[in-house]
């Protein structure tokens, strides 16, 4: 009996050993990761790094100003695009949850979601910039755009899916119509996992590199004309790295530091959101 | 002084091809308040969810015959006035999770887009809560989130928000079933309270709940309604085997 249970006691310590070990050598590369970027980035960091525009190839300083501008750019025209419509497709799946056409629609969704973005890229490039006739700050924001959909979409729809039934009839039982019991009972009971399903799709494709390439292209200029092509964090941080000098890859790394740093910082706003507006049902 | 507020005549409600309410003909007086009673699946929680046309909201159900409500035919009503009129109150308390007990009980008119100055707003919540009462209990928290009550509290509070709208008729689908026996009782003084001003539609399970609130009681049994007469009557003199059978405890 007695050894029974020092057997039992040691088969739960083994496996919570396991769990421990097995999580941590998955966490070690990240933080050596974090730890190298954190490294090698605050170095390359000051006000002059975040103010000017990139120098040319053999004078020492310049800055990525026109690169934080334009992701900034970018993204923000990405996600206001990318926000109703994702939102609006998610109440939609989340509603008619039985209809074919939703059927169909989720799996196109699944479909985008699995499409490489430089693949997303290439056919932006060959529907926008093709027809409009030149690089755009704009055709890198749909190519975002199309890559933030999937993850707004899915995050709407699952977070709506848990609400309760019985919410949606106490507003209908009140008389209210079906327009306003979706945006004011629905929408804001489900708008923490929203927000997190949003704010996790931007610092997403607010690093992604390989759409930009055919779209926004770049621009060592300051630029914040829509029709223009466009700098981008992601995009500098490529030119410098795999440029030959010493002094560039610095640059890399600064630039690499600050969208980490970005990404985080959207991370814990997130998490406190979550924690502020919790809604419980 | 007692004329009917609501009429079914011939009424039948289906899911699908299933048909659940087979020619109902009842009529309920002003002010009266009614025990709905059946073995579970006879269809009672579908009979009140179509009087104020819940039920068409089910994929695939319909419904044929005519219910009226003061007279009206309640399928030719404007949905908003007829549910405006005719509250409900749910089997599970649903108080809306982003809002206070306060933003809860006027949910109905700030839902609704009906502006009130602060002055009404706070007449209206006072009265509905007093009504429930739940005035005394929640005064001081009146800003919390109206989810942190307890089931009783929550009920209470799902009723304040179906009075605060001057309904002419409630609706309680077993409004107790969730809650443990004190807080029943208090929603079943309650219910008494309420019925000074309200017809009130209460589907229950519990004997002793109908023949203690209600006026008269409603039997269904398999979508019918086999018996509906003074409650006093049913539970004496029931006229029906199946009826007798279901108040002695037989089957249910
Ligand atoms: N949403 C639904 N879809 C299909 N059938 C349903 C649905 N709700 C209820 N029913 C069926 O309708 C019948 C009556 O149900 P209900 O009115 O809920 O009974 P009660 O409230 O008396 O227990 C049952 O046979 C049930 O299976
Ligand atoms: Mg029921």
């Amino acid at each position: 009996m007695d050894k029974n249970i020092k057997y039992r006691n040691f088969k739960n310590l083994f496996f919570k050993g396991i769990v421990i070990v097995f999580t941590s050598v998955c966490t070690l590369p990240l933080l050596l990761v974090l730890y190298r970027i954190f490294k090698e980035g605050i170095s390359a960091i000051n006000w002059s790094f975040l103010v000017n525009l990139p120098k040319p190839v053999g004078e020492t300083g310049g800055g990525i100003a026109n690169a934080l501008v334009g992701s900034a750019i970018i993204v923000l025209v990405a996600s206001i695009i990318a926000i109703p419509f994702g939102v609006c497709i998610g109440v939609y799946l989340s509603e008619y949850r039985k209809s074919k056409f939703a059927y169909w629609v989720l799996l196109s969704v699944d479909v985008l979601q699995g499409i490489p973005s430089i693949v997303i890229g290439i056919i932006i490039y060959l529907w926008v910039v093709k027809t409009m006739g030149g690089f755009s700050a704009f055709s890198g924001s749909l190519a975002l755009t199309l890559l933030m959909l999937p993850s707004i979409i899915k995050s709407t729809e699952e977070t709506l899916k848990l609400i309760p039934d019985s919410l949606k009839e106490a507003s209908l039982s009140l008389g209210v119509p079906y327009y306003r019991t979706i945006l004011k009972v629905i929408l804001p009971s489900g708008i923490t996992g929203i927000l997190s399903g949003t704010i996790l799709s931007v610092s997403r494709v607010a690093g992604e590199t390989a759409p930009l390439l055919f779209t926004a292209f770049g621009n060592p200029f300051m630029n914040t004309n829509l029709m223009k092509p466009i700098s981008s964090m992601p995009a500098v941080i490529f030119n410098y790295a795999i440029s030959p000098y010493e002094d560039w890859h610095k640059l890399a790394w600064g630039a690499a530091f600050i969208l980490i740093s970005v990404i985080l910082i959207l991370n814990i706003i997130t998490k406190i959101a979550q924690r502020r507006w919790r809604v419980q049902f | 002084m007692a004329s009917t507020i609501l009429k079914a005549e011939n009424f039948n409600a289906f899911f699908g091809k299933n048909q659940v309410l087979k020619n109902i003909n009842m009529e309920i007086q002003n002010n009266n308040v009614v025990a709905v009673m059946g073995p579970s699946g006879c269809g009672k929680t579908t009979f009140v969810r179509c009087v104020n046309r819940m039920h068409e909201l089910t994929p695939d159900a319909t419904a044929s015959g005519k219910i009226y409500f003061d007279g009206d035919d309640v399928y030719k009503m404007n949905l908003i006035v007829l549910r405006r009129k005719i509250g409900m109150v749910f089997q599970r308390p649903n108080p809306f999770p982003t809002m206070s007990i306060y933003q809860n009980v006027v949910a109905g008119y700030s839902l609704n887009g009906i502006k009130l100055d602060k002055i009404k707003r706070d007449e209206i919540v006072e009265s509905a809560l007093t009504k429930v009462s739940l005035w005394d209990e929640v005064k001081d928290s009146l800003h919390k989130k109206g989810t942190f009550l307890s089931g009783g509290q929550q009920q209470r509070l799902c009723i304040a928000r179906a009075i605060s709208m001057n309904p002419e008729i409630l609706l309680l689908d077993e409004p107790t079933s969730a809650l443990d026996p004190i807080s029943t009782a208090k929603v079943e003084e309650l219910i008494y309270e309420l019925k000074k001003n309200y017809t009130i539609l209460i589907v229950t399970h519990n004997m002793q709940q109908a023949a203690r609130i209600s006026d008269k009681t409603a039997f269904f049994y398999l979508g019918e309604l086999l018996e509906y007469n003074d409650t006093k009557e049913i539970f004496t003199n029931p006229k029906h085997e199946k009826t007798q059978n279901y108040i002695t405890g037989r089957f249910g």
